[in-house]
């Protein structure tokens, strides 16, 4: 019963919210609704028992995410309305009711055939996190040192894009500019 | 009143057409961004969902790549968005026409 209720809460609350966010016209409104729906997608995880993933959800997600976003929005003009597309509605709806019913028939494609086994079946008196450490050093080490490379480019590529001296960026200057900058340096450090 | 798979994919299902027609509709990038962050969002639940109703630790291992994926898709992202400001002073989806034959 209290499953049910916290199930159906939360879906109305995650619903709303991710709906205020496509469509307010405000991208502060937006950013604030899109903190407040990962919040809530958190608690499915933890209803689901799922306690690393909602906790991770929260720190990554509204702390980081959220934060790198708002930090982002200082750089652009966010007070003034944002215009909206002006495309054929009956296009819009019917591509996001097949691809609805699609992702539906995805999920459902190997249910109805019961062909899914547990191939990491939880084991008795391990708890969530302790299991999820089990199996991500075990099984999936590979692909979590490539997420923590891919992760590491990535911040190398947010630094050099958006770096404090973006007047000059390389990004935007010639390879002729970039050798006397080069050669300034040079001569500062000598 | 039991809460079942089903009850969870068809949230997921909800999440994510409410995302698709944000990433249509949408002309802004920062918001186009938002869009998209709430697809992955809504996949992630179908993972742990099914990761819970199977007894499997596969789908919230996927979810965990899934996250670290929309990390650095976000830093990458925004950086390439503030470089395109300080060039042409707009966001809009409409100024990205240069290659247009």
């Amino acid at each position: 019963m209290f499953e049910a209720v916290a199930f159906y809460l939360f879906a109305f609350l995650t619903i709303a919210m991710f709906y205020i966010v496509v469509t307010t016209s405000q991208a502060l409104y937006a950013l604030t609704a899109l903190a407040a729906g990962m919040i809530f997608i958190s608690a499915f995880f933890f209803i689901l028992g799922a306690d690393f993933l909602g906790a991770v959800q929260i720190i990554v997600y509204t702390g980081a995410v959220m934060a790198l976003y708002a930090f982002g929005m200082m750089f652009f003009d966010t007070t003034r309305e944002v215009k909206e597309k002006q495309g054929n509605k009956y296009i819009i709806v019917g591509l996001s009711t097949l691809a609805a019913v699609l992702t539906v028939v995805i999920f459902a494609a190997p249910m109805v055939s019961e062909n899914i086994v547990a191939l990491y079946p939880a084991l008795d008196g391990v708890g969530n996190t302790q299991m999820v450490g089990l199996v991500l050093f075990t099984k999936y080490l590979i692909p979590f040192e490539v997420a923590a490379i891919m992760l590491l480019v990535a911040m190398v590529a947010g630094i050099v894009l958006a770096g404090k001296k973006m007047d000059i960026s390389l990004t935007l200057m010639s390879s002729n500019e970039i050798k006397e900058k080069e050669e300034e340096n040079k001569k500062v450090l000598s | 009143m039991e809460i079942g798979l089903n009850h969870y994919l068809v949230l997921s299902t909800i999440l994510f057409a409410i995302g698709l027609v944000g990433v249509m509709r949408r002309k802004n990038l920062l918001l186009l961004f938002f869009a998209t962050e709430i697809l992955l969002n809504s996949v992630n639940i179908a993972f742990a969902a099914i990761s819970h109703y199977y007894g499997d630790l596969t789908g919230q291992m996927f979810a965990f790549f899934v996250i670290a994926i929309a990390a650095s898709e976000v830093a990458v992202g925004l950086g390439l968005l503030i470089v395109w400001h300080k060039r042409r002073g707009t966001i809009d989806l409409d100024s990205m026409s240069s290659m247009r034959g």
